[in-house]
C-alpha cells in the first residue's frame, strides 16, 4: 500500500514569494567572539533580521509577493497558515495579523503551526487538501523563521532568518502542479524549546542520524517509492538545510547530484531558515521560470555585514532593563 | 496599552488603508470621513498602493517613550503616487543613504512593543523601492 498523499481534485502552485532580511553575520564573525572554527564552518554566512522585523512582517512581505504572482484578490484566500518556531507571540496567532495586513481577513482559515522545521510544509499540506478536497479554491501556506541560537553554541552558526509563502489553487489556476505529497514523523527528542525559554535545545550529534537523516532520507524514499519515480526523473530536489552537509549527504545517498540541489540549497548564504528553509529553497528554484516580484536570489543577495556587535543587539541579546 | 486604539487603527497601519471620496475621487490619508475637496460625506475605503518618493527626512537619536530600542530610526514625509503626504519612518536603509526624492514603497514591520508583555504594534514603513525581479 503507497501511503502518499494526492488530492480528489488536482491542484497546484498558483503563487509564491520568497523573505530574506538583509543583514548577514558571517561563520568567522560568531567564531572570533566565540573560538570553535577548528572543524570548519557549517554555513557561510547566515541572515539576521532587523529590529523591525519578525516572523510576523517577514511573513506579510513574502505573501504580498506571493498575492502578486497569483495575480488574485486577497479576499479569494480561504486559508492564511503560518509555519514557523519562531512565532513573536506565545499566545496570539501570527497567522491573523498576516491575513489582516494582506486584506484577507473575513471569511478566512487563520491558525499557526509549529513543529520545528516541518510548520511550514505541514501547513502546504493542509492547504493542498483544503483545495484538493473542494472546500476552498485558494488556501495560502507559509514557512517563516527568525531562528535564535543561544550565544557561543553550535546552533549559533547556522540559526537564520527568511522563509517563503505559497498559494495552493485548482490546477486550471496554477504556474506549477503539486502531483503528491508524503509525510514521515517520530517523536524524536532532538530539539526542543520549553514554554518561556529564550533559546532551544538540541540534541548535539543525535540531531544527525537518528533526527535529520532517518525523517529525510524516510520521507524522500516513501514519495519515490509511492509514485513510482527515481531520483534520475526530476530535474531539482530541495531538501531541509540546516547547514551545507546534511542535505548534500542525504542527497547523495539517494542517488541525487550535486546538480539537482545546486539551485534549492540556500543555507550556506542564508543560514538555516527552520520552517522556511525547504520552502525558500523552492521558491528558488521556481524562480528560475517565473516573475513579476522579488526573486529569492535578488533578497539572497541583498546583504549587508554586520559584526557580532549590531548582530547581539539586533538578535535581542542585550538586556536594556 | 491603548488596545481599543490599537486595533482602531489596524486596518491603516497594516496595509496603508485610507478613504477615497465617491463624488470627487479625492483620496485621504489618514481615512478621513468628510471630503476636503467637495464636502461629500460619501466616502469608501482606499488601499493605498504604497509607492511614494521622500519629500523630507530626519535622523532621530532621541527617541520618545516606546521607541527607544530603535534609535538611530530615520522618520520621513512620503509623498504618495497617489496624492497624501504621510509621516513614517524609513527603513532597511543607513541614514547616510536616504535622498530627497529618493523612490520608496510601503511595508509593514514592527512600530513598538508595549514592554515584555504587552501588545507588539504593526505599522506601516517605507524603504527604498525592490526592484528584485
Ligand atoms: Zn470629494
Amino acid at each position: 500500500m503507497s501511503n502518499i498523499m494526492k488530492p480528489n481534485r488536482k491542484v497546484g502552485i498558483a503563487g509564491y514569494g520568497a523573505y530574506v532580511p538583509r543583514f548577514r553575520i558571517r561563520a568567522e564573525e560568531i567564531a572570533r567572539v566565540w573560538g570553535g572554527a577548528d572543524e570548519g564552518f557549517p554555513i557561510e554566512e547566515k541572515a539576521v533580521p532587523g529590529l523591525d522585523e519578525d516572523t510576523v512582517t517577514m511573513s506579510i512581505e513574502a505573501a504580498r509577493n506571493a498575492l502578486a504572482r497569483a495575480e488574485i484578490d486577497a479576499q479569494e484566500l480561504r486559508a492564511v497558515w503560518v509555519g514557523s518556531e519562531s512565532h513573536p507571540y506565545a499566545v496570539k496567532p501570527s497567522s491573523t495579523m498576516v491575513a489582516e495586513a494582506i486584506g484577507a481577513s473575513g471569511s478566512v482559515l487563520a491558525g499557526d503551526w509549529e513543529f520545528a522545521c516541518k510548520a511550514g510544509t505541514e501547513a502546504l499540506q493542509a492547504s493542498i487538501a483544503l483545495v484538493g478536497s473542494g472546500m476552498a479554491e485558494y488556501a495560502m501556506a507559509i514557512g517563516m523563521d527568525t531562528a535564535q541560537g543561544r550565544p557561543g553554541d553550535a546552533l549559533e552558526y547556522t540559526a537564520g532568518a527568511g522563509g517563503a509563502a505559497f498559494i495552493v489553487a485548482p490546477k486550471e489556476n496554477s504556474v506549477a502542479d503539486l502531483e503528491a505529497s508524503y509525510s514521515y514523523v517520530t517523536d524524536t527528542p532532538d530539539f526542543f524549546r520549553r514554554q518561556h525559554m529564550h533559546y532551544p535545545e538540541h540534541g548535539n550529534r543525535f540531531t544527525g542520524e537518528p533526527a535529520y537523516f532517518a525523517h529525510t532520507l524516510n520521507g524522500a524514499r516513501g514519495l519515490l517509492d509511492g509514485m513510482g519515480l527515481k531520483p534520475s526523473d526530476f530535474t531539482f530536489a530541495i531538501f531541509h538545510q540546516p547547514n551545507v552537509k546534511f542535505p548534500s549527504t542525504a542527497a547523495k545517498q539517494l542517488g541525487f547530484t550535486k546538480e539537482q540541489i545546486a539551485v534549492g540549497l540556500l543555507s550556506d548564504k542564508i543560514g538555516n531558515t527552520y520552517s522556511g528553509a525547504a520552502m525558500i529553497g523552492m521558491t528558488a528554484v521556481l524562480d528560475i521560470a517565473r516573475a513579476r516580484a522579488p526573486k529569492t536570489m535578488w533578497y539572497v543577495a541583498r546583504r549587508e555585514v554586520i559584526d557580532y556587535a549590531l548582530y547581539a543587539r539586533y538578535r535581542g541579546k542585550l538586556i536594556m532593563n | 496599552m491603548d488596545l481599543a486604539r490599537n486595533w482602531r487603527l489596524k486596518d491603516q497601519r497594516y496595509r496603508l488603508e485610507g478613504t477615497i471620496c465617491n463624488k470627487c475621487g479625492a483620496k485621504f490619508f489618514p481615512p478621513r470621513g468628510v471630503c476636503t475637496e467637495c464636502k461629500s460625506r460619501d466616502l469608501r475605503a482606499h488601499e493605498f498602493d504604497g509607492h511614494g518618493a521622500v519629500y523630507s527626512f530626519t535622523t532621530l537619536t532621541q527617541a520618545p517613550m516606546g521607541f527607544e530600542a530603535a534609535v538611530p530610526y530615520i522618520v520621513g514625509m512620503i509623498k504618495l503616487d497617489e496624492g497624501p503626504m504621510v509621516e513614517a519612518q524609513i527603513t532597511d536603509v543607513n541614514p547616510s543613504a536616504v535622498k530627497i526624492g529618493q523612490r520608496v514603497e510601503m511595508v509593514t514591520r514592527k512600530l513598538r512593543e508595549y514592554g515584555e508583555a504587552g501588545l507588539i504594534v504593526y505599522a506601516y514603513k517605507f524603504r527604498p523601492i525592490a526592484n528584485g525581479n
